[in-house]
């Protein structure tokens, strides 16, 4: 397939500029014509749903929660990057731009990291003017603090609960259209088809998880904000219905899915306790802006943290990175941590924890500084772990965070399917291999507020749209589709659960697609994926109706997805013979660890091609050119 | 561990409910409490019947999506917690547990425990918002709020929409979730132009929704996993007072 990206012509920094001028538009008049289904309510489709609604444009937007409010944008903590330069410390659209390319590892399209950092300062000034209560200074004026990658302040935030104040700004921007009629809500709705007409995406299928019925949705474009797949892993800080359905499913019907082996194992998590552990929860990245990272020195060394001598401890990130210490990206620290337990120097009852220290900052600055910077995290900490952080050290290890990966899309945020658009975490476009903190955020509604608004109506004004019922043949079909798929799960009956196959799943992920790949590790999770497949359709127990609440039949669709998609994050892995940010391919390291690029062979964004379930997916190529930031081994020493 | 759960079963928002008795074995302590209820629904599925339905999502008290009355209490004993971040160790050996669902007329019982809380979200689309469209905002420095204010601010916006408010109170008013949002955005200039319009709205709706009336009890903010404040009601109830005589 031949793949346009539709990178408009002119110097990077135009680049967005003279793309707005030339899209067509549609006249106000006219917008109201138009029907745009947007599938996902978090940031990305929050903020979209309620920008196209404000222009006039009659919007659907569907959730598989019960409100837009519980999204799982709401549990960022961190913060919000925008290049404001208020401290005076050297930012810039250039730096933030500059810094997200190498942060990526150069494996981004440098067309849409600019213009991410281009509209970033407007996000902010909108997220303002809806009453985000972001953190301030003494004199009334915003707050900023640094986040890894960056070694300026240009992260925005609001105490621990960054995104929950986000999602609310733009939730409450929705409810105000909701209530106006002009976007029209479903709840408790799952996407489970898209529905491609003449080749043009005219709409979807859902599952009314309220009562199970099979509902057929008809619109002009469709929209999906619908976030990431790191839930393939079972264990992921994504809360616990994140899934890859909707976009995997749309997949099936032609769009092409990018770089699905870009997997973001974030440094600062709580370590896996147990077995029956249901998920992971991460400690926000700002901690390392005042918490230090050590092991012992030692291998094997048991005694307690405060027994160990500060010159028997190893704080293996500034000594090895002195320049960037503990800010060093996420895949750089959480590689490390992985390093430091692999020698044996891990530490707590697993071995497999990293120590996460705040005694120099409370000495330095007191107890109350540090409890009112980060005092929710250190609750959070207590509660989950019944240890106080003021006295003892944290523990954190790394945990499966984020996607980079997902549907290709074109400048425009069109996959290739002509009329689905894609935002936020669930397309491919702006990280590269590796994402800097607090630019998920950004993303998000970088998509949804600034660049969806323009780019469909280009599209709409453009298209022409033969008029369609959800009585078309294609409906039909998918509709039925829909329903044997349900039924088969159903009626299967088997002995295993649903849980037990995910788990399953998600520890050959872990072990041979997580933070170090090796060829064979992959190839042999390419033969367990299949078998674990083929004894799910086999042998899964869904118990229930499919025609009531069913919570357990929503899980098993999802983890049915799971099983296709976990054996082409394996493809795409081994595929990528390199190194290069979240991917660590243990064979392609540099003398000292780091992770090494092959430039001449892997610059490009791979997009697959579905060929069918358990066939190999066929590659497309998109070719990726630095213009304007030179492709070097990335140095935070 | 080894506990009793005796949790409240209804198959649909029509149906009767009943309370139905479960024994939880080999539970650890450091567990979560609905990792506890993972573990009596694998159990129930193995033996071919239909798990107890609950609403979670992130499990880790922000989205605000679970909330089970435990013992007579939303949320359990635990201050300041959601029911995802209760965990085990706070019961003994032989506890027997109670399960509801929220208990309010403007919260319809779907199945089990989960309850349709859309009333709250219309209350939001009534005037829980600054009436600004996408584009045409100034300089986010432009509106100075002073440190204190903007905290707290910050401290009702911090309401996770969960409802245990409404399940604490006597009457099922939702006065301290509405109080919240109104209070943050009384608070901030931003919201300065609309509140006359945004009070008597909201209040307004969530009659219409059949919440009940606030009568002071302050269970609300004894149960909220969030501890807002009943000091936002008394916001709330000046804002009112000034849009009606004001």
């Amino acid at each position: 397939m031949e793949l346009n990206s539709k990178i408009p012509e002119g110097p990077v920094e135009k680049k967005w500029d003279n793309h707005r001028f030339n899209m067509k538009l549609v006249n106000p008049a006219n917008k109201r014509k138009y029907h745009i289904i947007v599938v996902g309510t978090g940031l990305a489709g929050a903020s979209a749903a309620a920008s196209l609604a404000e222009l006039g444009y009659n919007v659907t937007a569907m959730s598989y929660h019960e409100s837009p409010r519980r999204a799982h944008s709401i549990a960022a903590q961190g913060g919000i990057n925008a290049p404001k330069n208020y401290k005076n410390d050297g930012d810039s659209i250039w730096r933030l731009f500059y810094d997200t390319v190498k942060g990526g590892d150069f494996r981004a399209r440098e067309a849409n990291v600019y213009r991410l950092a281009q509209v970033s300062n407007s996000i902010i000034d909108q997220c303002v003017a809806q009453g985000v209560p972001f953190a301030r200074e003494y004199g009334g004026l915003l707050d900023n603090r640094s986040f890894g990658g960056a070694q300026v302040s240009r992260t925005f935030y609001a105490r621990g609960q960054t995104g929950q104040q986000l999602l609310l700004g733009a939730y409450s921007a929705l409810e105000r259209q909701i209530g106006k009629g002009q976007v029209k809500f479903f709840d408790r709705r799952e996407m489970l088809d898209l529905v491609v007409i003449d080749g043009q995406a005219r709409g979807v299928i859902t599952r009314n998880l309220r009562d199970g019925s099979i509902e057929s949705h008809v619109a002009d474009a469709v929209i999906l904000g619908t976030g990431g797949y790191a839930n393939t892993f079972y264990l992921s800080t994504n809360a616990k219905a994140c899934s890859g359905t909707a976009i995997w499913r749309a997949h099936k019907r032609g769009a092409l899915f990018a770089n699905p082996c870009y997997t973001q194992i974030h440094p600062t998590c709580i370590p896996v306790a147990s077995d029956y552990q249901s998920k992971l929860t991460l400690m926000s990245e700002s901690l390392r802006n005042d918490g230090r990272i050590w092991v012992p020195k030692k291998v094997g060394d048991k005694r307690n943290a405060k027994d160990i001598p500060e010159d028997e401890r190893d704080y293996y990130l500034e000594r090895r990175y002195p320049s960037f210490g503990n800010l060093v990206p996420r895949d750089v620290a959480s590689r490390n941590a992985k390093a430091v337990c692999d020698e044996g120097r891990g530490v707590g009852d697993t071995g497999l924890a990293v120590y996460l220290d705040f005694a120099d900052a409370i000495k330095r600055n007191g107890k109350a500084w540090v409890e009112e910077k980060y005092g929710n995290l250190f609750d959070m900490y207590h509660e989950i772990t019944n240890e106080n952080a003021y006295e003892t050290p944290m523990r954190i290890y790394p945990a499966v965070h984020y996607t980079m990966g997902g549907l290709w899309v074109d400048y425009n945020l069109m996959s290739t399917i002509p009329g689905m658009y894609v935002l936020g975490e669930a397309n491919f476009s702006d990280h590269g291999a590796n994402r800097l903190g607090a630019s998920a955020l950004m993303q998000g509604l970088a998509d949804g507020y600034f660049v969806i608004p323009y780019t469909i109506g280009d599209y709409l004004a453009s298209s022409k749209f033969p008029k369609v019922g959800t009585d078309h043949a294609a409906f039909k079909d998918a509709q039925r589709g829909v329903d044997e798929l349900i039924e088969k799960l159903i009626s299967t009956r088997g002995t295993k659960t649903v849980d037990e196959f995910h788990k399953e799943l998600g520890k050959i992920m872990w072990d041979y697609c997580g933070m170090g790949r090796n060829e064979a590790g992959l190839k042999k999770a390419l033969e367990l994926i299949p078998k674990l497949r083929d004894e799910f359709w086999k042998n899964v127990r869904v118990p229930g109706s499919s025609k009531s609440i069913n919570p357990e039949l929503e899980k098993a669709g999802r983890v049915a997805d799971f099983m296709e998609l976990a054996e082409l994050m394996c493809q795409d892995a081994l595929h990528r013979e390199e190194s290069c940010g979240g991917h660590f391919r243990e064979e392609y390291q540099t003398e000292e660890g780091e992770a090494k690029r092959n430039d001449e062979r892997f610059s490009y964004a791979a997009a697959w091609e579905f060929n069918g379930i358990g066939q190999p997916e066929v590659l497309n190529k998109e070719p990726l050119t630095f213009e304007n930031v030179k492709q070097a081994q990335r140095s935070y020493k | 561990m080894n506990i009793t759960l005796e949790a409240w079963r209804q198959p649909d928002q029509k149906s009767a409910g009943q309370f139905v008795k479960y024994k939880a074995t080999d539970i650890s302590p450091d567990m979560s409490f609905l990792e506890m209820l993972d573990a009596v629904n694998t159990m129930i599925v193995k033996r071919g019947e239909d798990p107890i339905a609950f609403d979670h999502d992130c499990r880790e008290g922000i989205c605000g999506s679970c909330g089970m009355v435990i013992n007579g209490r939303p949320h359990g004993t635990e201050r300041g917690v959601a029911t995802c971040q209760l965990y085990m160790r706070h019961f003994k050996e032989g506890d027997t547990i109670t399960l509801e669902p929220w208990r309010a007329k403007a919260f319809p019982v779907l199945k089990d425990l989960v309850v349709d809380r859309t009333s709250l979200d219309r209350i939001i689309q009534a005037g829980g918002y600054v009436s600004v469209d996408t584009g045409g905002v100034p300089d986010a420095n432009c509106i100075p709020i002073s440190k204190v204010i903007a905290e707290e601010a910050m401290d009702a916006a911090a309401c996770i929409g969960c409802g245990a408010c409404v399940a604490a109170c006597q009457n099922s008013s939702a006065m301290l979730f509405v109080s919240a949002k109104v209070s943050q955005l009384a608070l901030l200039p931003q919201g300065y132009a609309e509140r006359k319009q945004r009070v008597e709205k909201m209040v307004a709706q969530m009659d219409a929704e059949g919440f009940g009336g606030c009568t002071n009890t302050l269970a609300c903010e004894a149960e909220c996993p969030k501890k807002i404040s009943v000091t936002h009601i008394a916001r709330l109830n000046r804002e009112y007072l000034i849009a009606k005589v004001g």
